[in-house]
Formats: structure tokens, sequence, C-alpha cells
């Protein structure tokens, strides 16, 4: 579903982003792990373009998308929860996804997955004309979730859902990532939060200073010595 | 009763400023810069009416809606020209160029047609005293206010409930994050200039009629003193805008009523210095939270 070929990405002189290249298969979850810096939320904002790469390439569904526009690239079917949720504080709940169905014009359509989003967070349902900037942090991600969702990706990127948030919350959020998964939407998961991710994924890819260093299915990854040591805290 | 009398001239007067303001406060709401090229499109709004109403002998509403329709033309176009390759440049860059700018229409305009003034025909609105409760009310001030309460009805309508005003909203509360929902940032911010200019052409139309002269730098001090009236409000915010713009008109017309007219400008800079001293924010504004 989507390929990314050997992509360069710098900031001015500094480059985030050295060569790297993965792939994601349709109805995956596929989780980048990796420390502070390593380039995780360069390579999700270079996949939604905002981003441009220097060199390489971003294929998805046989389709270059690293020279499109980010609301090109929304209109395709990826879309993106940025890290820190991003919500639109100064608007409501549901003014904020009324803007994730913004390339949509199928007005029976975004009111059903309004519904769907609602079911999915009731406590958004509850909030839904309360300005989103008073919600707590979980609820801010749920609403960045809802938000995403509402533009009806098939593929989903989420830079660290987990960040900042209680441990019963950020169990409550992946199960609903599950969720939205079996559901049909195929998913690309950041995460600092290595065990999580790597419980609900299917292949990981493990990003070091903007090199990819460690790939293999997430069972792979949780048994092997080296990741434990340095992301699963184990012994 | 005098005073009442007062208090309606200076709500109508203020309620050319408030117009004038909404575009600079929604500029900056979504770029960050202060439009100072914002006062000209103000002028020539005031002369496309000018040419509308005794050129082709259209009367009010007409001139006023090609008015309009002619300045968020211009607006988008200064936006196209000058502005849109500076949004990745420092501030002061664009705050130059927006002072060029201003500087430019002026004088393009001189340049075009002279710095001759010219005198809007005195019958476009009903000029009548108006009896109310004692109170001699002029009808054209009500007409003016009416105008200005409508176009603000219709503004808070576009913004609070259609697309593109959720569309303007995201785009000045997270840029990026607006990309993000497939938003076309230059498109909103296009659309951002044309409707702030569109109500500076208005305010321009609205401004010959009542006061009948108009020239090519007619834009200077009314664009200042909107300035002033959207920095009062707190800058960015529309509601603040509105306020802002009535307060200041209220104030100069208790200035002038007090036997000060000639204090009258001196009254709006000093209400700037006030503002920036006691309360930068200003009267709507919030503390700008710094994002991590």
């Amino acid at each position: 579903m989507l390929k990314v070929n050997d992509i360069n990405v710098f900031y001015g002189n500094i480059q985030a982003l050295k060569g790297i290249s993965l792939e994601v298969k349709e109805g995956e979850i596929v989780t980048l792990i990796g420390a502070n810096g390593a380039g995780k939320s360069t390579l999700l904002k270079t996949l939604s373009g905002l981003q441009k790469p220097k060199s390489g390439t971003i294929e998805y569904l046989g389709e270059t998308i690293s020279t499109k526009a980010p609301q090109a690239i929304v209109k395709a079917g990826i879309s993106h929860v940025p890290e820190g949720r991003r919500v639109f504080s100064n608007m409501s709940v549901e003014e904020n996804l009324e803007l994730g169905a913004f390339t949509r014009k199928d007005t029976s359509g975004i009111r059903k997955d309004m519904e769907k989003v609602y079911d999915l967070f009731p406590r958004l349902l509850e909030r839904r004309k309360q300005l989103s900037g008073t919600l707590s942090g979980g609820e801010q991600q749920m609403l960045a979730m809802g938000r995403a969702i509402m533009a009806k990706p098939k593929l989903l990127l989420l830079d660290e859902p987990s960040m900042g948030l209680a441990p019963l919350i950020v169990k409550q959020i992946f199960n609903i990532i599950e969720q939205i998964n079996k559901e049909g939407t195929t998913v690309l998961l950041v995460e600092q939060n290595a065990n999580m991710a790597l419980s609900v994924a299917d292949r990981a890819y493990v990003i070091e200073t903007g090199r990819i260093q460690i790939s293999g299915t997430a069972a792979e990854l949780q048994a092997s010595e080296e990741i434990k040591k340095a992301y699963l805290g184990g012994h | 009763m005098d005073w009442l009398q007062q208090l309606i001239n200076g709500i109508s007067l203020g309620s050319i400023y408030a117009l004038i303001a909404l575009g600079y406060t929604m500029v900056y709401g979504i770029i960050k810069l202060i439009n100072f090229a914002h006062g000209d499109v103000f002028m020539v709004g005031a002369f496309i009416g000018f040419y509308a109403i005794k050129g082709w002998g259209l009367s009010f509403l007409p001139a006023l809606i090609i008015s309009m329709a002619f300045c968020a033309v211009f607006g988008v176009l200064i936006e196209r020209i000058a502005y849109k390759r500076l949004r990745n440049a420092t501030r002061i860059a664009a705050l130059i160029t927006a002072i060029g700018m201003s500087l430019l229409i002026e004088y393009g305009m001189i340049y075009i047609r002279g710095a001759q003034p010219e005198a809007y025909p005195a019958d476009v609105l009903p000029n009548k005293a108006i009896n109310f409760l004692g109170v001699h009310i002029n009808s054209q001030s009500l007409f003016i206010l009416l105008t200005s309460i409508i176009l603000m009805i219709i503004l808070q309508f576009i913004v609070q409930r259609t697309k593109m005003g959720k569309a303007m909203r995201a785009v000045s509360l997270d840029m990026d994050a607006a990309r993000l929902m497939g938003i076309s940032v230059d498109k909103t911010i296009s659309f951002t200039f044309a409707i702030g200019s569109a109500l500076a052409g208005a305010a321009g139309v609205v401004f010959g009629v009542y006061y009948t002269k108009i020239e090519p730098l007619m834009g200077v001090i009314p664009g200042l003193k909107a300035f002033v009236a959207a920095v009062l409000g707190g800058i960015g915010s529309i509601p603040g805008a509105m306020v802002g713009g009535i307060f200041l008109g209220v104030i100069e017309s208790i200035v002038s009523a007090a036997g000060f007219s000639l204090w009258r400008d001196a009254a709006a800079f000093v209400i700037l210095i006030l503002i920036l001293i006691f309360r930068p924010s200003g009267i709507f504004g919030k503390n700008t939270r710094e994002k991590v």
C-alpha cells in the first residue's frame, strides 16, 4: 500500500532522515519505534506532505505522492494524527470533527461517520459543544483521532498517541487503534512506548538518528535481546 | 439630549472604523501581518463607489456592492503579488513590504487620476433630520450604522457557520494542523484578504457618503485609527474589532462634543499608547500561549 524508497529529508543543513525505506501493506498495523529526535515525526510529516524529501520517492497505492500537496494526500486517503494532538483549541469538538471531513462533499456520509466517531468515543458525544481546548489530554487524543477518521482514511498515521497520557487511557486508545484497524484501516503508528506499540502491531521498524536500524515482525522484535535492552526496559 | 445625538454620531463613525478594523484583525489573525496597505484599499473602495455613483449613475446599494467586489479582487492581488512570497520571511520584512504597498497604492492613485479631491453627491442617501424623543438624528448616520451592522452579521455568519469560515479559523489557530485536514492554506488566506478588503471597500463608500470629500490620501488617518481600534479590541479578535471600532468612534465624538475637536485624532493615539502600556492584548485578546 505504502512504499517509501530511500528518502532523505533536511531541515536547512541538518539531515533528519538518511535513506529511509519502509513498506506498509494493506490491513496491517506497522509501528515505528525510536527515541526522541530519531526522525519518527519527520517521517510522518514527509508522508503527509508537510515536509518534502530532497531525494527518494514515496509511493502510495501505486502513485508517487512525495511531490503532492498535503490536501491532495488527504484526499487520496492518508490521515495524519499529529504529535501533541493539535486540536483546534478555540473550536468546539463538533467543529473539529467537521474540519476533519473538510475534503469530503458527501453530506450524508459525513453525518454517518460523525455518528461512528461518537460511537467509538462516547466521551466526545458528551462534550460535542465544548471548546476542544478545555478537554483533557486523553479526550483531545480521542478528538484528534476522531477528526482523522472523519476524512475516511485508508491509511492512518498516528504520531505518539500515548504521549502524556495515564496508563489506563493509553490502553483505551490502543484498543481503539486495534478496532479501527479491524474495520479496515491500515495504521502506521509512531511510538516511544515500544511495549505498547509492539503489542498491537504486526510489523515494526526501529529508527535511530534518521536511519532504520532493525525491522521485523512485532513478535521477533519483542523477543530480540537488543530491543529489550534498548527500548523495552527489560533485562 | 445633546449627548444622545453625539453618541449616535459616534457609533456611526465607529462602525466605519470597525469595518476597516475587521480587515486588519482577520489578516493579522491568519498570517500575523499588520497590513498597512489596508487603509488604502479603503480609499480605493471610496473612489470605486464614487465612480459607480457619479459615472454610471448607480444608487447606493449597487455602488456599494461593486466597490466591495472590486476591493475583494484588489486585496487578493495585493496578497498574491506582495505578501505571498514573504510567508516565511521575517515579520519585519513583511511589515516593511506592507508600508511600501501602502505608498505604492496612494501614489499610484495620484499618478492615475491626480491628487485633487472629489465630492460625493449629497443625495445618495436621504439626508433628513429625524426627530426622535426630541433628539435630532441624521438619517444618514442611521443608514450607515444599519449598513455596517448588516455587513457584520453577514461576516459573523460566514466565519462561524460556513465551511470557508471554519477553515479560516482553523488556519489561524494552527496552520500545519489545518493542512493535515486537507485545507488549502493559500486559498484560505486569499479568501481572508478578499473578505477583509471587501469590508474596507464598503467602509470607503460609506465614509464617502457621510463625509462627502474623498482624496487619494484619505486612507491614512482612518486606516491608522482602525488599526488602533483593532489593537484596542485585541488584534486577531473579530468581536474585538467591532467593539474597538465603535468604542473609538464614541470617544472621538465625546472629545469633539466637549469642545476639543482639534484633539480628536490625538485621542485615538493616546488610547493606543494607554492600551499598549496597560493591556497590550486588548479588550478581547488572550495572552498567547507559547506552543511547545
